[in-house]
């Protein structure tokens, strides 16, 4: 069955986060000047006693919205992952985490989301630096589906959480019998010897880098490991000791995410699996649109199968 | 003097005891501000903030942040006398594995927010001032900063949002000791006409001796200042207050007193008990 052609998973954010809102008043959303970016601008016409706007000050974003959740309302701070994750890092740490305040810090057109604005705009660092961050939960949903459930499950999350978005339409990969629960990875199609590990937008091209894959008699299986921390271990080393190809994707610095976290797992488990991390590399990136880049560093369909394929010869 | 400022202060003569024992036992603290915020703590928990451990773990209450965390041992010390944990408790400050460390931590009973580094406590307060506000809550917000503090851009940032919220629950006090760790505020980076930036920023403010107890009893009655406008009060305190040769002294900003200083220290302070 082919898969369809969704809507923006930031799209999705804001019309969950709506809806639920108007059924829970304790839920408020904070916007740095974000809500138009945040497709959040219905929200504050239908809402406007459940929005805050701080103008463009992330680090007062996060500490107001470690107040609001001391005063017992249920926060969305919702801000560009560049800035967000970067600017306001020390709110992040001291404010949220080690305050424990259970804010979701929702992180808009993160990636290389925002194409041609360039580096200043781009979050491959957001992983990085959330991961090591204790007390943090970090999610990147792949699809429509995944993209509505972590906000449904965020409204009553009880720990600080960071959950990052893109901005283009993604396919529905998800047959929509799939269980979404954050912390425990989605296995999409279940193969044999070689698996495909992605997270967030990176799964869609995971998804069609497996298609391509069935073409040559190869059956990857794909797992969508959105949840980067508390890392579901379990599910990826019981994927790990059936596969002798691993290969992770993700739309981030090859350093300190997703693959550096399947790396560590391999590692000291003693799993001598042939394993190729595919990331962004540390160089002065290439300018162009997020398709464009992702491309170039080897995140087509095309060039993830032939990165497959070259490690089976 | 009523009978209950004499009360209050007899109280910061004693904090200050228990301010330099914990710090000359311990081997660290922030001796300078602690001492020159004493009187403001003081004045706070005994006289007008309606916290206690009975319903500490309610929201429907006052509350308090102390922006400048480094000044935990005046913090410990007035939690402490206000029965949210025991003095031997107390007494293991900066000990391995003690939850009593340099800076305020949820840890420990009467601490409602983490803070260490500097310009955070104003956000945090503006939240929390804020959620009550939409609630329709009556209860008010408290926050201590630092006058070395105010260099933070994000002190600033957060100044927009309490006026733009018109915030009359939020009380913020200023510790103008005007020293910093490198010398005096005025050098290190200047921060007057204070009073003008604040009132620029929508605060209405109001200044007061930060370590007369009659002087902050009478200021903070007068909350809120203005219907629909943050309050600020400018402290004008000494830093090292209360110990003579430990007042305006930038070396006292971290500085353990040494035996014989500690000994001279106690002394001063129960000759001031005796006079009180």
């Amino acid at each position: 069955m082919p898969n369809t052609l969704g809507k923006p998973n930031l799209e999705i954010f804001a019309d969950t986060l709506l809806m639920e809102a108007k059924k829970d008043s304790k839920i408020i959303v904070v916007t740095s000047d974000s809500r138009g970016s945040g497709k959040l601008v219905p929200f504050g016409k239908e809402l406007p006693q459940q929005i805050v706007e701080v103008g463009i000050a992330e680090q007062n974003l996060v500490g107001i919205s470690a107040g609001l959740s001391a005063s017992g309302k249920k926060v969305f701070a919702v801000s560009p992952a560049s800035f967000l994750t970067a600017r306001s890092l020390e709110q992040i740490k001291n404010d949220i985490a080690y305050s424990d305040h259970p804010v979701a810090l929702v992180g808009i057109s993160a990636g290389i989301s925002y194409g041609q604005l360039g580096s200043t705009h781009h979050s491959i660092h957001d992983f990085a630096v959330m991961r090591c961050i204790n007390n943090m939960t970090i999610v990147a949903p792949a699809d429509n589906f995944e993209a509505s459930e972590v906000i449904k499950q965020a409204v009553n999350y009880n720990h600080p959480l960071y959950i990052r978005y893109g901005k283009k339409p993604m396919l529905d990969i998800h047959s929509g019998k799939t269980q979404f629960q954050i912390g425990k990875a989605i296995i999409i199609e279940e193969g044999e010897d070689v698996a495909l590990i992605a997270t967030g937008e990176t799964v869609q091209r995971a998804f069609l880098a497996s298609q391509i894959l069935k073409e040559n008699n190869i059956n990857p299986t794909i797992v969508s490991m959105h949840t980067i921390k508390p890392f579901d271990s379990e599910t990826f080393l019981n994927i790990a000791k059936k596969s002798k190809i691993i290969v992770s994707i993700e739309e981030h610095s090859e350093f300190g995410g997703l693959g550096e976290q399947c790396a560590s797992l391999l590692a000291q488990n003693q799993i001598n699996t042939n394993f190729k991390i595919i990331g962004i590399p540390d160089e002065y990136m290439v300018n162009g649109s997020q398709s464009d880049v992702l491309d170039y560093y080897n995140m087509s369909p095309e060039k993830i199968a032939n990165t497959t394929k070259s490690l089976i010869d | 003097m009523t009978s209950h400022s004499k009360l209050l202060k007899q109280k910061s003569i004693e904090y200050r005891k228990t301010i330099l024992e914990i710090i000359f036992n311990s081997g660290a603290g922030h001796t300078g501000g602690s001492l020159s915020c004493v009187d403001i703590l003081n004045v706070l928990y005994n006289s007008v903030m309606d916290i206690s451990p009975k319903n500490f773990s309610k929201i429907d209450r006052d509350h308090f942040i102390q922006s400048k965390g480094h000044s935990v041992e005046a913090l410990y010390t007035v939690l402490c006398d206000c029965g949210f944990f025991q003095r031997n408790d107390l007494d293991t400050l900066n000990q391995f594995n003690s939850h009593f460390i340099g800076h305020p931590t949820k840890k420990i009973p009467g601490i409602e927010h983490n803070t260490g580094a500097l310009g955070h406590g104003l956000s945090v307060a503006v939240g929390l001032a804020l959620g009550l506000k939409k609630d329709k809550k009556k209860h008010r917000v408290f926050t201590l900063l630092g006058d070395g503090e105010l260099s933070e851009g994000s002190v600033w940032e957060a100044a927009t949002s309490a006026s733009k919220y018109n915030l009359d629950n939020l009380v913020v006090i200023i510790d103008r000791n005007k020293l910093q760790i490198t010398g005096g505020t005025e050098e290190v980076n200047p921060i007057e006409p204070l009073s003008n930036k604040f009132e620029s920023f929508g605060f209405k403010v109001q200044e007061a001796d930060g370590n007369s107890i009659e002087s902050l009893l009478n200021i903070f009655q007068n909350i809120p200042f203005q219907e629909g406008m943050p309050n600020m009060i400018i402290a004008n305190t000494v830093k090292g207050a209360g110990i003579s040769f430990i007042e305006n002294q930038v070396s006292w900003h971290h500085k353990v007193p040494t035996q014989e200083e500690f000994n001279l220290a106690i002394q001063e302070l129960e000759e001031n008990l005796k006079n009180a």
